[in-house]
């Protein structure tokens, strides 16, 4: 699955008349959701679910790989026309674009050294500096919940890792998922661990990562929701997680 | 144009610009305490000191800020022994990092400015000045440095303004400098032309009153070629 452009399914092109390409903008900085490759290819789940919706909709796709920072001008000046890259669906989001139903969900954790002497309670974290992504909504959660709390802003998840890392944070907020895979199960992570229990405030966190289109495309949506739900009824999807994640990644049925 | 979330936030502006003004201002100081006494030495060819000077100014200029700022940032971080020092203590902090970055290039583009000022030295001054019985050091610090600096002024004007420019570079290391302003405007609202367009406006402002700082100070220090220009 290390490929990036998808070859053209034939058939299905034959069926459906000629199929226009849909350009999908992804990150490449998230591991194990999307993370480059060392020959610079983009691989990871959210790759994988991009070409197996693809496939699903007989779509010929291009991945364009864009900055965490540019991705939704990336989408509303029509550089591409939807972002799979775990994004939440969020109100504040939903103000500027439309998404999908969501296509997983994992709550968020703290994350700080083996051998730290505070909790994740508001008042251990006083004080203390705690890295997160610019612009998520781990920011929104640690701004509304930790006002005593030092944050330090990054462009991307592995720079927020560095630093942690070299001991400049005390600890990172992120998606549960997104550090376990990304830097507690890597040598990197070696001397650190999850700090308290998982944190999920709906409010803030939303329904789950979705896939987000312009909001007048309202039939591209409909046909990427129901991708999602083709790909979850045959076994691509359970295929798919399973090579990433050793528990059930999607989470409760959404209430439709 | 969302005119209003750009009003609400002006305090992430504000905090931005004194950041790169503080940062910007500092790194010139720095810069050009390394660079009076390096231009000179590389004017002088010093014999050791000046092949030193030659790769600290080749270095710095031959690599982007961007990359610099980088390794010393990123890169440093990734030594134990580094992290184990008495350095650790600024190194550890992003806002050191950007004034070590910035300060050293800053200082190897003005030791070339000053270098090249010393050189263009006229002889007939010097020469006046030996005839008058100044003694060497005399002579450099009364004619020589003085009237170097004076040529310098519009090159080093030009300097300013692109380390201003250059310390965008701050907001990459996780500092909340004008453009870091912008980007996280950019992040929380999707308003990319809004925050980058007043990153740009407060950008041009601050540029503006360096050139017309400099105007000023050019006015009086090189009256001399005004007068001779004028005629």
């Amino acid at each position: 699955m290390k490929r990036i452009l998808i070859p053209a399914v034939a058939a299905a092109t034959l069926a459906a008349g000629p199929a226009l390409a849909i350009s999908i903008c992804v990150e490449g900085a998230y591991p194990p959701f999307s993370e480059t490759a060392p020959d610079g290819s983009i691989v990871g789940f959210d790759i994988d679910i991009a070409n197996a919706l693809c496939d699903e909709m007989g779509e010929d796709c291009r991945l364009v790989r864009t900055d965490w920072d540019g991705i939704i001008p990336a989408l509303l000046e029509g550089h591409c026309d939807a972002i799979i890259a775990s994004m939440s669906i969020t109100p504040e989001r939903r103000q500027v674009v439309d998404f999908t139903k969501k296509y997983y969900h994992t709550p968020a954790m703290l994350v700080g050294p083996e051998d730290a002497d505070f909790d994740d309670r508001p008042e251990g974290l006083a004080g203390k500096v705690v890295g997160v992504q610019r612009g998520t909504i781990h920011q929104d959660y640690m701004e509304r919940n930790y006002p005593d709390t030092r944050l330090t802003l990054y462009a991307s998840q592995d720079e927020a890792y560095l630093d942690l890392v070299s001991g400049r944070l005390d600890a990172v907020m992120a998606d549960s998922i997104a550090i376990t895979e990304g830097f507690l199960n890597t040598p990197q992570g070696e001397n650190f661990t999850q700090i308290g229990d998982t944190h999920y405030d709906p409010e803030v966190h939303g329904e789950g990562a979705g896939i987000a289109v312009r909001q007048e495309d309202t039939e591209l949506r409909d046909r990427l929701s129901d991708a999602i739900r083709a790909i979850r009824e045959d076994s691509t999807y359970d295929e798919i997680a399973e090579r990433y994640f050793d528990f059930d990644i999607y989470g409760e049925e959404p209430a439709s | 144009m969302r005119v209003d979330l750009v009003l609400a936030n002006w305090h992430l502006f504000a905090q931005g610009a004194w950041l790169t003004i503080q940062l910007t201002a500092l790194a010139l100081a720095i810069g050009f305490c390394i660079a009076l006494p390096a231009g000179i030495a590389r004017a002088r060819r010093k014999r050791f000191v000046s092949p030193a000077i030659n790769a600290y100014v080749y270095l710095f200029r031959g690599t982007p800020l961007l990359v610099q700022a980088f390794l010393i940032y990123y890169g440093l971080a990734q030594f134990d022994w580094i992290r184990g020092s008495w350095a650790w203590a600024y190194l550890r902090d992003p806002w050191w990092c950007a004034l070590i970055a910035f300060s050293l290039n800053s200082g190897a583009y003005a030791t070339e400015i000053i270098r090249g000022a010393v050189e263009t030295a006229p002889r007939g001054e010097l020469e006046a000045a030996s005839a008058l019985g100044l003694s060497d050091r005399q002579r450099d610090w009364l004619v020589l440095i003085p009237s170097a600096l004076r040529r310098a002024l519009p090159q080093y004007g030009n300097e300013v303004v692109f380390m201003l420019h250059g310390s965008v570079v701050a907001s990459v290391i996780a500092l909340q400098d004008i453009l870091g302003a912008g980007r996280t405007l950019n992040a929380r609202y999707y308003l990319a032309y809004e925050g980058f367009l007043t990153a740009a406006a407060l950008y041009m402002a601050i540029t503006f009153a360096i050139v017309g700082t400099f105007r000023l100070i050019e006015r009086r220090y090189l009256r001399h070629l005004a007068v001779a220009n004028a005629r």
